[in-house]
């Protein structure tokens, strides 16, 4: 049954139907409404066995989840922005010490300039801490993905971090059809831990490790992470066999049968993207989409098979690496060794991706006309006057 | 606090333990079946005052909480010398997560076992680096939600895991490796560093309390009674480091003595923001006594002593004299004339 | 639980990184000797006793004071206690009363009617012991231990010579005397009174004695020549505080001046007060501080109403008219003459200026020689005449009770020795525990229990003992004072102050070290309060 419901609405019943035992967050735009409607809702004392706890800063939240996740208890957070960077140190912590904990990332831009409106810096600054990162294409998906989410962090003893568009997802009004909590109880168990903090049968955790060990400390982790590569599969699975709803996974073709162009992307730009392929299939133009669900780990060989006959491949993202190129590019780039990828940025800080926009570059794309990296919709005059008034030569778009 | 004085003369209440004692008079420490929380083969320096103050306040806590105990640390030299893969010197149920952090761990823990219904207390730890500096904020806020967390404070004064450079605990004029004694005013400065059993009081948390590991009694009975509230309580125990003071490692526990003897470190214990308690000096002896054991404060003395400079460590233990109260009729100066 | 690789770890695994290969110096626990022990003459463990009787084990205490000093009760209360002089307490607050305690335990024992450790199986040797003062049982006792047979003989009538003949029964009540003879007797003594040994070498063979030990003590009061008329009245105070011992005191009027400055000098005078003397007068030729007697006789006496001249001597003691000379001390300080002269009122004079021995019994034997009116003897105590030994007063050495009673152990087991054809060999001292091995912080201060004195009007007229004992509450907070210098008590320090948790508690009392852990840190040794401890350095 379909819920007329805000995104961050949504997402906190969805997280409620989780059972969550204790939730711990600190504000930040575009993530407040999530923790606003699960506070309220043990406020009122609507989630039972749950400790609601106002924290003095993200790293103190995710601090305080590190000890409830080892303590046995299962542990939720969200935030954004500024507020991941804060907490940083403690979310790599969390995923060295293999604590299942949940977190909503209400994508959003980094600082300075300070923007509040969406991108995906914010994810990508957090690609390397080791934990699993899935990216929602909708409401619907984010709110099936965080319910997904639990199961797949406590079957891998790993943290999972849930990302969803700032405001385009988080606030907007959207039917959202959200599973009964008995089902919801069906697929996911109580919080089982690995390992626990216990007076019962004590163990030391966090200790330190030398040189003699954390390579394979690491490595261990890695291929942890690789495990999920088959985990998130069967989870979805199971999940779409109680939802009868596709969600997740770890990626999602769209008209890509016989396309000689494709365009990867992730999040909720993918509706829109998927409106203009459908234009300029319309053209006769032979174009699809890959949408990447599963960012982290890297689903490489689902990549590779879902675009093994595409000749070439944009890549669409709302974050970049300074000075180099798209994360996700360079990602999709590694995978389809020898094909042409390029790399196109857009959205940064919340500026809109229409989807005329979208349909020109798919068409520059077909006609090979795109750069190996361009931004999308980028001010070129301004930029190129910047430039010339501080003496440097070039301009960007290269 | 309500603690009965042992009556007996040979050792005082004094010493850790003795055969003429009854077993509820002695020390957590004299009971051949204590804990050890933390066991032989670790790495800390002979004579380590931290390793001595956190076997002290565990145990003590463990025999408080019938061994019902979840211990979060903090990194700094505690968490360093007694967990290097593959070894570990704990017998406790032990997290440890980061430097900054520990307070806010300890907070999760105490909430996940609260959901769970368990009856488990929690003690978060760190140095006095993760504690007043780096660790502050988490403090701060485990504190001002009155979490049901202790948090111990091993106040050694500086950064010692790190090679010993200034903390906001490190006292004035101590030389340290970043507040060298060179220069017009060596060693750390004058009108710095913050004395975080008082900012704790500010809070209003329902416990804050000083002990040293040269009064193995007062620390335990201190443990004891913050075992017994709940809520967020603070203990701050001053545990000399060898290697950051230059000392001898046999003098820790006589350096220990010597601090609080002079009055620079003040032993007490408040409740709710009022000091209920203070253990008053017994012999009172000038801050030379305390300072010419350490080579961190080698440059007050030598062939030009450094007179000014005492007098205002002295001034320092004065005033805490003076606001706690720490003398009484029954105190005798050792090497103090009034 | 599925823990991660090397993240998580199982507890307590890091005993099997031995820290002891750290060490440059062990700690190791020893005996160190107690500064009472070691200036106590009669050789007492008092440090061992003390720490039975903390423990309120009245009898192990005791048990353990008799296996020096078979006369507890008695040295409870006659004995000067140099052991609290030497006392480490001194330091902290006040020595600790052991004196006290010892009479404590003495008094116990002969309530509760205990009995000495029995005589050795039987040697079949003969030992003859000449006088009966504390060196004379002494010796007795540590003879019979050593199964030798004993034949004590004394020129008085009744055994216990200067404790009975010199010191008042207000000091030293009879019955506590007579039981702490009686205890030794029930050993197997054969006793002869009322017999003087004239010739040491001939009473030797007549009984077939293997051995002898001399202890006639100095039983001869020393004369000055006063010009007296014929009706003054002069006795010597050791033949005075003999009459009175025998019950039959001598006469001596209102008005008593003794003339000495040594315990003997007070003894007569406080004994004078209780014969009905109104005035007794102590006229001295020094002054206080050069005086010999012990302060507490002193403070007794004034307490009592004796009154001191010093700085005086008599002149002349004629009808009842006394004559001093004021005296002033030259630069040495030696009393010289003033030329000054005072009269006093007189119906005695007492003289108590120090004793002599009487050594008949060894004139005819040139061996043994005689130096400075006292018998020479070597470490062992024999004199030069092979198996036969002398000890006690008779003896260079302090004229104390206690001394004597030292002698008598010393002497027995040099006898002993000859017996047995062995060489006396003193074992060797341990390392003193002086103050500055103690770690006094954990020791409380304590105020001393005082021992209750008689009320001064029931000492004017009777002979009851004056010092009273201690309760045994009062005992057993005294002997818990004790700091145990040099010797473990069980405080349990070293156990607890260890960083690496690398001192084992065996039992109360009992530890050891796990040098697979000990970093050689010293804390322990720093820490232990009373310096049983030692860093040594460790063999590389
Ligand atoms: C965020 C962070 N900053 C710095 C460090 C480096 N560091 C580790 S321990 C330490 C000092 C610890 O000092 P303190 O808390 O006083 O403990 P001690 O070692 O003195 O016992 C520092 C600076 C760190 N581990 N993490
Ligand atoms: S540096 Fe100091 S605190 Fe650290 S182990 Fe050594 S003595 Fe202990
Ligand atoms: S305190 Fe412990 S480590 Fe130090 S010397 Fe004594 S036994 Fe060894
Ligand atoms: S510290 Fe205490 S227990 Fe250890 S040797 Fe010294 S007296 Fe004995
Ligand atoms: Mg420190």
């Amino acid at each position: 049954m379909l819920t007329q419901i805000e995104g961050s609405k949504a997402i906190a019943e969805a997280v409620a139907r989780c059972r969550p035992e204790v939730v711990c967050a600190y504000p930040i735009s575009p993530q407040t409404h999530i923790i606003e409607a699960i506070g309220a809702m043990v406020k009122r004392g609507d989630l039972a066995r749950c400790e609601f706890i106002n924290v003095e800063s993200e790293y103190a939240a995710m601090s305080v989840l590190i000890g409830s996740s080892a303590a046995g208890a299962r542990s939720y957070t969200a935030t954004a922005s500024q507020g991941l960077l804060f907490m940083l140190e403690a979310v790599y912590s969390a995923a060295g010490l293999g604590l299942p904990i949940v977190m909503t990332l209400a994508n959003r831009a980094i600082g300075a300039p300070i923007n509040i409106w969406n991108d995906h810096s914010d994810a990508m600054a957090a690609r390397d801490t080791g934990w699993i990162q899935l990216f929602a294409e909708s409401n619907q998906e984010a709110v099936d993905l965080h319910i997904q989410a639990f199961k797949l962090a406590e079957a891998l003893s790993v943290p999972v971090m849930v990302c969803m568009d700032g405001f385009i997802l988080t606030h907007a009004v959207e039917g959202v059809d959200l599973l009964d909590a008995d089902l919801v109880d069906r697929f996911l168990p109580p919080f089982e831990p690995r390992q626990l903090l216990d007076p019962a049968n004590p163990v030391s955790i966090g200790a330190m490790v030398g040189p003699e060990a954390f390579e394979e400390v690491k490595v261990l982790a890695h291929l942890r992470l690789l495990d999920a590569l088959e985990e998130i599969p069967r989870v979805a699975a199971e999940f779409e066999a109680l939802s009868g709803r596709a969600s997740g996974g770890l990626v999602s073709g769209y008209r890509l049968e016989n396309a000689e162009v494709a365009v990867v992307a992730m999040g909720s730009v993918l509706g829109t993207l998927k409106d203009a392929v459908d234009a300029r299939r319309e053209l006769g133009e032979r174009v699809g989409v890959l949408g990447v669900s599963t960012f982290r780990p890297f689903p490489e060989a689902a990549v590779t098979d879902a675009l093994g006959h595409v000749e070439r491949v944009v890549v669409l993202e709302k974050a970049f690496n300074p000075g180099g190129r798209g994360v996700l590019a360079s990602d999709v780039a590694l995978a389809l060794a020898g094909r042409s990828v390029t790399s196109v940025i857009a959205g940064l800080g919340g500026r809109p991706i229409t989807r005329a926009s979208l349909e020109r570059t798919v068409g520059r794309a077909v006609a090979g006309t795109l750069p190996a990296m361009s931004f999308l919709d980028l001010n070129d005059a301004e930029v190129a006057a910047e430039r010339a008034r501080v003496g440097a030569s070039e301009g960007v778009a290269r | 606090m309500t603690r009965v004085p042992i009556r007996f003369y040979q050792v005082g209440s004094f010493a850790v333990g003795n055969r003429l004692l009854e077993d509820e008079d002695r020390t957590v420490q004299s009971d051949p079946q204590r804990t050890n929380s933390i066991d032989s083969g670790h790495r800390a320096c002979q004579g380590c005052g931290e390793a001595l103050g956190a076997r002290y306040a565990l145990d003590a806590a463990m025999r408080a909480t019938n061994g019902q105990l979840a211990v979060v640390n903090a990194t700094g030299c505690l968490e360093v010398f007694s967990t290097p893969y593959p070894e570990t010197s704990w017998r406790i149920a032990w997290l440890h997560s980061l430097f900054g952090n520990a307070p806010a761990v300890a907070t999760g823990v105490a909430a996940a076992l609260r959901v769970k219904g368990r009856d488990v207390r929690v003690i978060g730890q760190a140095g006095d680096g993760g504690t007043v500096d780096i660790g502050f904020g988490a403090l701060s806020g485990m504190f001002e939600r009155n979490d049901d967390v202790l948090f111990i404070c091993y106040d050694n004064e500086g950064y010692m895991n790190t090679g010993v450079q200034r903390s906001a605990a490190t006292p004035p004029a101590a030389r340290t490796a970043t507040t060298d004694a060179v220069g017009p005013e060596p060693g750390n400065v004058f009108g710095q560093g913050k004395d975080l059993p008082r900012i704790a009081m500010a809070h209003d948390v329902g416990y804050v309390a000083t002990a040293t590991v040269a009064d193995l009694h007062d620390l335990e009975a201190k443990v004891e009674r913050a075992m017994s509230l709940r809520g967020a309580r603070y203990l701050h125990i001053l545990v000399p480091c060898p290697l950051g003071w230059g000392s001898a490692s046999s003098d820790t526990i006589n350096l220990a003595r010597l601090a609080a003897e002079s009055g620079i470190f003040p032993v007490f214990e408040a409740e709710h923001g009022v000091v209920t308690s203070v253990t008053p000096i017994r012999r009172r002896v000038r801050v030379e006594e305390y300072l010419k054991r350490q080579k961190r404060y080698a440059h007050l003395f030598g062939t030009q002593p450094r007179l000014e400079v005492i007098a205002r460590l002295q001034a320092l233990a004065d005033a805490n004299i003076a606001r706690y109260g720490l003398v009484n009729d029954e105190t005798t100066n050792a090497t103090l004339e009034d | 639980m599925e823990t991660p690789f090397a993240i998580t770890l199982p507890v307590g695994t890091s005993r099997a990184n031995h820290t002891g290969s750290w060490r440059v110096e062990r700690p190791v626990y020893l005996h160190r000797l107690p500064p009472c022990n070691n200036a106590c003459p009669a050789g007492e463990n008092i440090q061992g006793w003390l720490y039975h009787a903390e423990a309120g084990e009245y009898e192990s205490a005791w048990r353990t004071l008799v296996e020096d000093n078979p006369l507890p009760a008695i040295m409870g209360r006659v004995c000067f206690h140099p052991c609290e002089s030497a006392c480490n307490r001194v330091q902290v607050d006040e020595a600790v009363g052991i004196n006290a305690v010892e009479r404590f335990l003495g008094d116990v024992a002969l309530e509760k009617g205990w009995a000495l450790p029995g005589p050795g199986p039987e040697t079949g040797r003969r030992v003859l012991v000449v006088g009966s003062g504390p060196a004379g049982l002494s010796a007795t006792y540590h003879l019979r231990r050593a199964g030798h047979a004993v034949t004590l003989v004394d020129g008085a009538a009744q055994l216990g010579g200067m404790m009975r003949y010199g010191i008042p029964a207000y000091r030293l009540p009879r019955v506590v005397l007579d039981g702490e003879i009686e205890r030794i007797l029930a050993l197997g003594v054969q006793v002869r009174l009322d017999h003087r040994v004239e010739d040491v070498a001939a009473e030797r063979e007549a009984g077939a004695y293997d051995a002898v030990f001399m202890a006639v003590g100095a039983q001869i009061g020393r004369r000055v020549s006063v010009p007296a008329g014929d009706s003054a009245r002069i006795v010597d105070a050791v033949n005075f505080l003999h009459a009175v011992a025998d019950e039959d005191p001598p006469l001596l009027g209102r008005r008593v001046v003794v003339y000495g400055g040594g315990d003997t000098a007070f003894d007569a005078a406080r004994t004078a007060k209780r014969l009905g003397a109104s005035d007794a007068v102590i006229v001295y030729r020094r002054n206080r501080e050069k005086m010999p007697a012990h302060g507490e006789e002193f403070e007794q006496a004034l307490g009592e109403g004796v009154t001191m001249r010093w700085l005086s001597t008599i002149s002349s003691f004629e009808g009842e008219r006394l004559v001093v000379e004021k005296m002033a001390l030259n630069e040495g300080g030696f009393p010289e003459p003033t030329g000054e002269f005072e009269e006093l009122d007189a119906d005695a004079l007492v003289l108590a200026l120090g004793q002599d021995t009487d050594l008949s019994l060894v004139a005819e034997h040139p061996e043994i020689s005689v130096e400075g009116g006292v018998v020479s003897v070597a470490d062992n105590l024999m004199t030069g005449l092979a198996g036969v030994f002398a000890g006690g007063d008779a003896t260079p050495a302090d004229r104390t009770a206690t001394v004597a009673v030292g002698h008598g152990k010393r002497a027995a087991r040099g006898i002993d020795d000859y017996l047995a054809g062995r060489e006396s060999v003193t074992a060797p001292k341990h390392e003193l525990a002086d103050f500055s091995k103690l770690n006094t912080w954990y020791y409380a201060d304590a105020p001393r229990q005082r021992r209750p004195e008689l009320e001064r009007v029931r000492r004017q007229g009777t002979f009851d003992e004056v010092i009273l004992g201690l309760t045994e509450q009062n005992a057993l907070f005294e002997a818990r004072r004790c700091m145990s210098c040099g010797n473990c008590f069980g405080c349990d320090n070293c156990f607890g102050v260890c960083p690496d948790n690398a001192v084992m508690k065996i039992a109360d009392g009992e530890y050891e070290f796990n040098y697979d852990f000990c970093k050689g840190c010293g804390i322990c040794v720093a820490e232990c309060p009373c310096g049983a401890i030692e860093m040594v350095p460790e063999r590389i």
